[in-house]
């Protein structure tokens, strides 16, 4: 759900309902890195709902299409996450089948 | 004097910082009084004064992206996350403890209980036990959702200690599974006998969980077979059913995959000079964990080593007396984590964190078609 003014795009509130920090500090971390935020920051506003408000304010693109950058970035960023970490699992696994190998002979 | 443009002067540096800046960007400086420069610099003009781009460069995280497995066992595993920051590092983190399902008894009919420990204190024991069962072969029960073959496990307990003989503890290999679902019959108004119907029970089973081929092979059991469950005296008895449901972490602790998963960035220790002689003994004494080791330099001469930093738990007694923190720096490095995970079982870990890394692709997936 977005909250914001229909003459000014650049600056809006994302409440979403379901999500806390995990989601919610990783899309402000990567938003504060794109280059057209000038501001961005989120917070719960009661802790018995399952609920976040996201502020982002841009330099001039539309805040909700900065957002689904940001978003875009983060699942780029969790698909490298996980190959590399499936590649270093499998790299050890097969060191250690070797190492046994060796002392079995 | 030669007109020369400012970024070409040699105190002006070209796209890097001044090693000070550098330090404070990538190191938590762990000083005697307290830490500083515990901020994470992620605003992506933070540094445009200096010609330094701080924005997110996917193609940056990539080359310097690194993960090292330091050992990995059956349900134990330790690796380390290089170059990621904290608020991605500490979303698989809550995700891990959180929100990865498993099986765990929800539900629990008690048609005889004569121990000592209550009907409601027995059913919490019994939905704290890990089930050795991947969760990703069930769904979801719903609230109206009937119990059948693919939202829930049922186990049967019954178990009874004789007169005379001694006393019994109740383990949790003593939950034997029934892959046929529940046993006992659902109370109907009008008893009829209708033998051409099976009788109707707690669950509506279609056809038994043994026949399909996932647990045909490995049957469905708690994954360590010595818990204790109850302990009985002679006469006393105990008749139960167990419903095991997919759920959670953040419904109810019972579900959460890992025991604990938990991350701490890694610490650096420096020796800003060096240190000599009887001062490399006082500070190899000085550390409990064994950071420090003696080096032989020649002609009886020694000097103090960082041999094992990774040990440091920077409890700070090296720079605790009057001037060691000239010669000791502790540091720890904010994009490296040694991240630790222990599973209840149901899962090895190393699934468990590429399910964790899945969950997270799959909130941004929905928050992109809730803009769009």
């Amino acid at each position: 759900m977005e909250h914001g003014s229909f003459q000014d795009q650049t600056a809006s509130t994302f409440s979403l309902a379901d999500e806390d920090h995990t989601l919610a500090n990783s899309v402000r971390f990567t938003l504060n890195q794109d280059p057209r935020v000038t501001f961005c920051g989120y917070s719960i506003p009661h802790p018995a709902d399952a609920r976040v408000n996201i502020r982002v304010q841009t330099t001039g693109d539309p805040a909700s299409e900065v957002l689904k950058d940001a978003c875009q970035d983060l699942m780029l960023v969790c698909q490298h996450v996980r190959s590399t970490f499936d590649q270093a699992v499998a790299d050890f696994k097969k060191a250690q089948a070797l190492a046994t190998m060796d002392t079995d002979d | 004097m030669p007109k020369v443009p400012i970024w070409d002067l040699p105190d002006v540096p070209k796209g890097e910082l001044p090693p000070h800046l550098e330090l404070q960007r990538t190191r938590v400086l762990c000083n005697l009084d307290a830490p500083t420069h515990t901020e994470n610099i992620q605003y992506s003009g933070a540094y445009a004064s200096m010609g330094v781009d701080n924005s997110l460069r996917l193609d940056h995280f990539r080359k310097n992206f690194k993960v090292e497995v330091i050992r990995l066992t059956e349900d134990d595993m330790e690796f380390d996350l290089i170059g990621i920051d904290a608020s991605l590092a500490n979303a698989f983190r809550r995700i891990l403890i959180s929100e990865i399902p498993t099986m765990a008894i929800e539900k629990v009919l008690i048609a005889n209980n004569t121990s000592v420990v209550q009907d409601e204190v027995l059913s919490h024991r019994l939905g704290l036990i890990p089930i050795k069962v991947d969760p990703r072969l069930f769904d979801y029960m719903s609230e109206n959702d009937v119990p059948n073959e693919k939202n829930t496990i049922v186990f049967k307990l019954h178990i009874r200690c004789e007169r005379g003989g001694p006393r019994l503890t109740v383990k949790s290999d003593e939950l034997k599974w029934l892959p046929n679902g529940s046993e006992f019959l659902l109370a109907t108004e009008n008893s009829t006998s209708n033998s051409t119907l099976k009788p109707k029970t707690y669950t509506s089973f279609r056809c038994s969980q043994d026949s399909l081929q996932e647990f045909s092979n490995n049957p469905i059991a708690p994954k360590h077979p010595d818990i204790i469950i109850s302990k009985l005296g002679p006469g006393q008895e105990i008749e139960l059913e167990a419903h095991a449901v997919k759920g959670m972490g953040k419904t109810h602790a019972k579900w959460s995959p890992v025991a604990t998963a938990w991350y701490r960035m890694l610490p650096e220790v420096v020796l800003l000079q060096e240190v000599k002689d009887e001062k490399a003994v006082e500070l190899e004494k000085k550390c409990r964990v064994k950071v420090f080791d003696i080096e032989d330099v020649g002609n009886g001469k020694t000097r103090a080593t960082v041999a094992r930093p990774r040990a440091c738990t920077l409890c700070r007694e090296c720079i605790q007396e009057e001037g060691w923190d000239k010669y000791v720096a502790l540091r720890r490095v904010k994009d490296h984590f040694i991240f630790t995970i222990e599973s209840t079982g149901a899962l090895p870990p190393e699934v468990l964190f590429t399910e964790a890394v899945k969950i997270l692709e799959d909130k941004c997936e929905h928050l992109i078609t809730e803009l769009s």
